[in-house]
């Protein structure tokens, strides 16, 4: 196929993934070296939005599903590590059946299989609508969670849940920032090369024809509500892998995980990133992160400038920072 | 007393549905029109109760207050669809949803800004601040009465419009076809403009209504407007008898599950369990309505377009 020979030549799309690269895997030393730890831990949580925005761009960008509800899969990843922790550390059960834990190994997959279920039922109901009421019931459905979550009094309702530590991993200690940075980076790569396969594949073929003419698709004997369905499935698993690791960074869980406003942020990272792309998003909650942080520095209001600066970017830089960076030429595919 | 207890509760639920029909109306106007999804209508809202809130104060007269919320709102909508909105008509539902995000964000913290962090209270004014007794041994506020009787008069006043005048006659024709109404001649733009400004003083009305309830303060807008697309969703988007149908459902259901369903529980459960359970069901009854009503009816009770 045409993939072939354009990844044979060396492009300015490999030259932008090697120097992402090199720059993330020598980021913590060189931020070790300028006593700058902070940035290890401000760069972690780059790599873990960027999983949760990459995850979203999977039904955004390629399967042309407008969900403004992933913060509840990426909340629920979170809560699975959080109330599992703390039923480990008291040596108590969820609903008296499932033991708690704190091992990574286990509840990192728990924590994606819970949320891939959830996905699983949402989509289920959501994706027999289309358009605008996609839009407003994956919303009202996390906003749903939102509530129900706020109102568990039982895991801290809405002040949160503090876990007193970090998943055990054998041979690794998470509690160290550098450590945990390049296990957050090692997940990311991961997600990226198994989305990199699968939009690739037939079954991304076939999500991306969807996007395109779902009516055609359909003609052709494909039964798109499924695989639009498992597409929604994988991404919401991934969210919820995200959450996870969001949970061990900040070692607390609360519903403001999954607030209504964290489903628009990720959002605005897919889109600041590039649309549609695999890596943009990274590139894109990079960018949020980093505005976020230089902008509450300068002023309190900083929301002020991000909205304007929002609605900007929607009407005047389509392509976003990927895009851009990768210049015109390049296709826009993964 | 029991039965006294349910027809208060039923009430109160009429009143959250009237206020999130108003809040509906506009937003399902905008969409069937104009199909723009916006956001930031409840920015509006918040705009109409900070407004009518601060009159309020001013002058000490409720009504001035609720005057002026009215054209507060209604020319800020217009101008926000002056400069922001109109050059997303054309665009993606994506882009509008983004550019609305942002617009919240922008109003949340102007209005933080301007009249800073902390939540004003309003007291519900003097001439409705009784309460009367609708049956016999049943007092209810007359405030909240009042409430009622402002919403069913505006569902009516938006019957006559739509049904009956030629403002009405070009909503309606530009819900079924955009493109024609304009290829006939008639002032899309104005028309657009107008019916923004229409929903923007319902939202403006609902706000400053809502002031002596709820707490004004930043972000109240956010919270009824998830309330208010479910509202649009259970209705079927672009229809006003959808949004008033819609709207009353989820007002009863929200307003009696919250009420009664702890209760109910505690005639299974033990009293902390059925606490837990009956109010973690009673946030999430209506999303539980919603998707029940779409897996009956994919597009809402009273679809608009075909």
């Amino acid at each position: 196929m045409a993939d072939v020979t354009r990844s044979s030549a060396f492009t300015r799309r490999h030259a932008v993934h090697l120097g992402a690269l090199v720059f993330l895997v020598l980021m913590p030393p060189v931020a070790l070296v300028l006593d700058e730890p902070f940035y290890v831990s401000l760069a972690s949580r780059i790599l873990i939005y960027g999983l949760a925005a990459a995850s979203l761009d999977l039904i955004l960008g390629f399967g042309g599903m407008v969900s403004f509800g992933h913060a509840a899969f990426f909340g629920t990843g979170g809560y699975v590590v959080g109330i599992l922790f703390v039923h480990g550390f008291e040596g108590t059960a969820f609903l008296g059946l499932i033991p708690g834990s704190d091992s990574g190994l286990i509840v990192w997959p728990a924590a994606a299989g819970v949320a891939g279920l959830l996905a699983l039922i949402i989509g289920s109901v959501s994706l027999r609508t289309g358009g605008v009421y996609f839009i407003m019931i994956t919303l009202a459905f996390a906003q749903m969670l939102y509530f129900f979550f706020v109102s568990l009094e039982a895991y801290g309702g809405d002040d949160g849940l503090s876990m007193y530590g970090r998943s055990q991993i054998p041979w690794m200690d998470l509690s160290d920032d550098t450590t945990f940075y390049y296990v957050c980076l090692a997940v990311l790569l991961l997600f990226l090369g198994f989305g990199h396969r699968a939009v690739g594949s037939r079954f991304g073929m076939v999500i991306r024809g969807v996007r395109e003419n779902e009516r055609r698709m359909t003609a052709l004997g494909f039964p798109t509500y499924r695989y639009k369905l498992a597409c929604f499935s994988i991404a919401g698993a991934a969210a919820g892998l995200a959450g996870a690791l969001i949970a061990n960074q900040t070692e607390f869980v609360s519903p403001s995980l999954m607030h209504w406003t964290r489903s628009g942020e990720i959002m605005v990272m897919v889109i600041l990133g590039g649309m549609g792309t695999l890596f943009g998003p990274v590139f894109g909650a990079a960018a949020f992160l980093l505005l976020e942080e230089v902008l509450s520095a300068w002023t309190e209001h900083w929301m002020i400038v991000l909205g304007p600066v929002l609605i900007f970017v929607v009407l005047f830089a389509r392509r976003g920072i990927y895009g851009w960076l990768i210049g015109a030429q390049d296709g826009s595919e993964s | 007393m029991n039965a006294l207890l349910v027809l208060e509760q039923i009430l109160n639920g009429l009143q959250l549905g009237v206020m999130l029909f108003l809040l509906a109306a506009g937003l399902t106007l905008v969409f069937g029109i104009m199909d723009l999804i916006n956001l930031a209508h409840g920015s509006l809202y918040m705009v109409g109760a900070f407004v009518a809130a601060t009159v309020t104060h001013w002058t000490g007269s409720f009504i001035l207050g609720l005057l002026a919320a009215l054209p507060a709102a209604a020319i800020t909508g217009m101008a926000v669809e002056w400069i922001a909105l109109r050059s997303l008509y054309e665009r993606s539902h994506l882009d509008q949803v983004l550019a609305t995000f942002g617009l919240i964000l922008f109003f949340n913290e102007l209005v933080r800004i301007v009249w800073g962090p902390r939540a004003i209270f309003m007291d519900v004014p003097q001439a409705l601040s009784g309460t009367v007794e609708i049956i016999p041994g049943a007092p209810y506020p007359m405030y909240r009465l009042a409430i009622i009787v402002v919403g069913i008069a505006v569902a009516a006043f938006l019957y006559l419009l739509i049904t009956r005048t030629r403002v009405g006659m070009l909503i309606r024709a530009g819900a079924s076809n955009r493109e024609m109404i304009g290829a006939l001649g008639v002032n899309v733009r104005l028309l657009y403009t107008l019916v923004f400004g229409l929903g923007a003083a319902l939202a403006g009305l609902a706000g400053a209504m809502a002031g002596p309830i709820f707490a004004v303060e930043v972000g109240m807008g956010e919270g009824i407007l998830i309330l208010t697309f479910v509202v649009i969703v259970i209705g079927g988007i672009g229809s006003i008898r959808g949004a008033l149908v819609g709207a009353l459902l989820v007002g009863l259901v929200d307003t009696l599950g919250r009420a009664f369903l702890p209760g109910l529980f505690r005639l299974m459960l033990d009293p902390a369990t059925a606490d837990g359970v009956g109010a973690s069901l009673a946030s999430m009854s209506i999303y539980i309505l919603m998707a029940g009503i779409l897996i009956w009816r994919p597009s809402g009770l009273f679809p608009a377009h075909g």
